[in-house]
């Protein structure tokens, strides 16, 4: 059978291409030549299906009287958001700060599931790996579980729990003091308002910044005397202790707003509102099911023998954790679990159906509004690309910082 | 064998090896559940929160359960969870608007679907009539939704709904999809430049924003980039969107198992003087399937779970079906119940696949094993 193919295989394609002319026979053979010919062909029916697409999208567009363009970004949006956290909005500002509104609420209900869906996607992961019979099964039916049921099912659970079935404020249940849980969401308290918080960014930046540089510099002096260097407690203290100096040091007051009930609601204090935490709830659950099983596999890929050696070498349980198992297993975990974090940004989007206001929740009103379906889509898919890219660029710079190094210093 | 004795099935060693030894129900909770101080801690803590939990849990889903109620009633008054709502209304959330009196047209295909997926997860029968099995199943599912032909009056398919139309997406999405993600992945792992950017260029476009974007655009911007007069139904534009987004993820999963083809085979495929289409569907791609299996069925799960997005662009399918039963004000407020249950068809769906390709995994790998000293004897 094998012999026979490569004439048929040629004969069949002699066949595909046509009569040809004396000449061109071989050059039909030629595979840089063919192809060139097929990618050619390829770009030119790909350009040509798009210009077809973009004809009949103006035509239309004509049709209709839709002016296209974003000159609509600067009209007046009209519409109010529920969520309006770090910024200030009003529905007489323009459709531009409602979608920067809706962008920022996207970010801050990512930023906090990705912390969160980390710490119980850990927590689950190691505990399918325990030594105990209980915790193990209680870990991998939750995986089993979670994984199998479908998130927007569970934000509608989550949202119908909330807002159904938890009792209105004057019965809320009371979890610590001051934290409530109704079907208005969740209430706690937080600190009072001040102008002194206004230093907070500028302080966690250079707290970040001190961090870094005392990191450099304790793994430089390590390097060159041997000596070691107290880095992660001096770390986390620049941290967090840099931008509560500079807080406390502009007069911020050092008192928790505790939030109080009146008439029907609780006033003061923070709230999370029942759709953002039915979507926090859901993402963080959902998420951490599948980096549980990117954490077990992370740390059972860690050969038996490096923890051994760790201990025979005399490293405490800690440190042996810190310098020999984790860097093994972050090299494995690093990649599937960014491609994790993504998905959440991703699924954050899923708001629009319980009626948080997330960049397409806000995208998506603006188009029913103008008809400006094009710009809308686009303006979403663009914001979702560039967030895509920019943060797996962040996480492979990251990766390779802890891929093998062995290649280059052999 | 003998040193997995003494190591957990999480591949941990037991503790104090005083314990491994003894066989019986006592040496094995001593073994699995009280090896150590926090490990006993940890047993202690799990079991009171169990208990905290699963019994009120059982007593609102069982004990104290309305499973009958006309109109509503005694699911207000009662304590428990109201399945009645359910029980009202299950037609509706497994058939959504269909005809009443043509409910067993629906009901007949979902079981043609079952049977489809049935017969094709027995690998003794993947042969080549599976694909013709395929085919005169899922024509005859078009004939029993559409109708219009041997006495069957005709439904447009505005009118499909709930759990059939679930698995319609599904189906179909998954048998479009999987054929252009192999080309889009022979396309990235191509030799020609044009081919392979403007592969890559797609993958990554669609990979990198949410599948709801996708189906917007087919819902709304579709139909100004078709000719005028030109429209196409809304469950074809969906369709047609979570086929253009599943193939973008299946290709990648094609793409891990072409990684994995030593190269020695496609030179040795060229060596024979085998086309580039001979040498991919005769030696390539039988392979590269193969391994790529695994994740080819995770992305199936995924798209399985995804089709419950066209909820936001107006599609009946089962979670939309079970959201409007909910809007009915005699059976308001028992949305807990009612996403229980859609978690719960979801989830058998689901589990079902995700066992089927931990077992084939586990079949594969097998195989893999066994054959390599064949292969190694013969060489």
């Amino acid at each position: 059978m094998t012999p026979a193919l490569p004439a048929a295989a040629r004969s069949g394609e002699g066949a595909r291409a046509g009569p040809p002319a004396a000449g061109g026979a071989r050059a039909l053979r030629d595979p840089h030549l063919r192809g060139l010919v097929y990618q050619t062909g390829l770009v030119a029916a790909v350009a040509l299906i798009g210009w077809y697409l973009l004809s009949n999208a103006a035509q239309n567009l004509a049709a209709r009287a839709i002016a296209s363009g974003f000159g609509f970004l600067g009209r007046e949006a009209g519409f109010a958001i529920g969520e309006t956290t770090l910024f200030s909005y009003a529905a007489a500002d323009s459709y531009l700060r409602a979608l920067g509104i809706g962008l920022a609420n996207t970010f801050r209900v990512a930023a906090i599931g990705i912390v969160a869906a980390t710490l119980l996607g850990t927590l689950v992961g190691l505990g399918r790996l325990s030594r105990n019979w209980i915790i193990a099964r209680l870990a991998s039916i939750y995986v089993e579980v979670i994984r199998n049921v479908p998130l927007l099912v569970q934000l509608f659970f989550w949202y119908a729990m909330i807002s159904v079935n938890f009792p209105g404020p004057r019965d809320a249940f009371k979890l610590l003091p001051g934290v409530f849980l109704s079907n208005r969401g969740i209430v706690f308290p937080f600190p009072q308002a001040h102008p002194a918080y206004n230093w907070l960014p500028a302080a966690l930046v250079t707290g970040a910044a001190l961090a870094w540089l005392a990191c450099r510099w304790a793994a430089r002096r390590q390097a060159r005397t041997g000596a070691q260097f107290p880095v992660m407690s001096t770390a986390i203290v620049l941290l967090f202790g840099v931008p509560l100096f500079a807080v406390l040091a502009a007069g911020a007051p050092l008192r928790l707003e505790y939030p109080v009930l009146g008439g029907f609601n609780f006033s003061g204090g923070a709230v999370l509102t029942p759709e953002f935490a039915a979507l926090l709830a859901g993402l963080v659950m959902y998420t951490a099911a599948f980096i549980a099983e990117i954490v077990r596999a992370g740390v059972i890929s860690v050969d038996r023998g490096q923890v051994e050696a760790a201990y025979a070498l005399g490293l405490r349980r800690r440190h042996a954790m810190r310098l020999v198992i984790l860097p093994q297993a972050l090299r494995v975990v690093v990649p599937p679990l960014t491609s994790q974090y993504l998905n959440l940004t991703k699924n954050s989007s899923l708001a629009v159906a319980i009626g948080y206001p997330d960049l397409v929740s806000v995208a998506n009103t603006t188009i029913n509004q103008t008809g400006q379906a094009i710009e809308g889509i686009a303006i979403i898919m663009l914001v979702y690309l560039t967030v895509s890219l920019s943060i797996s660029a962040f996480m492979n710079a990251y990766n390779r910082r802890v891929a093998l190094k062995g290649g280059a210093r052999a | 064998m003998s040193a997995r004795a003494d190591v957990n099935p999480m591949g941990n060693p037991t503790g104090n090896p005083m314990l491994r030894r003894g066989r019986g129900a006592l040496a094995w909770l001593r073994r699995n559940l009280f090896s150590s101080a926090t490990n006993t801690l940890l047993t202690l803590a799990a079991l009171y929160a169990l208990w905290k939990v699963v019994p009120p849990l059982l007593d609102w889903a069982f004990v104290e359960a309305v499973w009958d109620a006309p109109g509503g009633r005694a699911c207000r008054e009662a304590q428990g969870a109201c399945w009645a709502f359910i029980a009202d209304k299950h037609r509706f959330i497994l058939f959504g608007t269909y005809p009443f009196e043509q409910h067993w047209r629906p009901g007949a295909a979902i079981l043609v679907f079952v049977a489809l997926y049935g017969v094709s997860a027995l690998r003794s029968c993947w042969r080549p009539w599976l694909a013709l099995a395929w085919l005169a199943g899922l024509a005859m599912i078009g004939l029993l939704l559409w109708g219009g032909a041997f006495g069957l009056p005709y439904v447009e398919d505005e009118r499909w709904g709930g759990l059939v139309l679930t698995l319609v997406l599904a189906t179909f999405g998954i048998a479009f999809a999987f054929p252009l993600s192999i080309l889009l992945a022979l396309g990235r792992t191509s030799a020609l430049p044009a081919v392979r950017v403007l592969c890559v260029a797609y993958i990554e476009l669609i990979r990198g924003v949410p599948l709801i974007s996708v189906l917007f655009m087919a819902s709304v911007m579709m139909p100004l980039f078709l000719p005028e007069g030109l429209m196409i139904d809304k469950l074809l534009r969906a369709q047609v969107a979570l086929i253009l987004f599943a193939a973008a993820y299946l290709a990648e999963a094609v793409r891990g198992g072409l990684q994995a083809i030593p190269r020695g085979q496609y030179e040795a495929a060229e060596a024979l003087g085998l086309s580039y289409w001979k040498m991919t569907t005769l030696v390539i791609l039988p392979q590269a399937l193969k391994i790529a299996i695994a994740p080819l069925v995770n992305t199936f799960i995924g798209l399985f779970k995804d089709t419950s997005l066209v909820v936001v662009i107006g599609l009946f399918d089962l979670l939309s079906t079970v959201k409007t039963a909910l809007n009915e004000p005699a059976w308001s407020g028992h949305g807990v119940e009612a996403y229980l249950f859609a978690s719960f068809v979801y989830f058998v769906f689901c589990n079902a696949m995700s066992r089927f390709s931990q077992r084939l995994e586990r079949d594969l790998a097998h195989g893999q094993r066994a054959q390599a000293p064949q292969a190694g004897r013969a060489g």
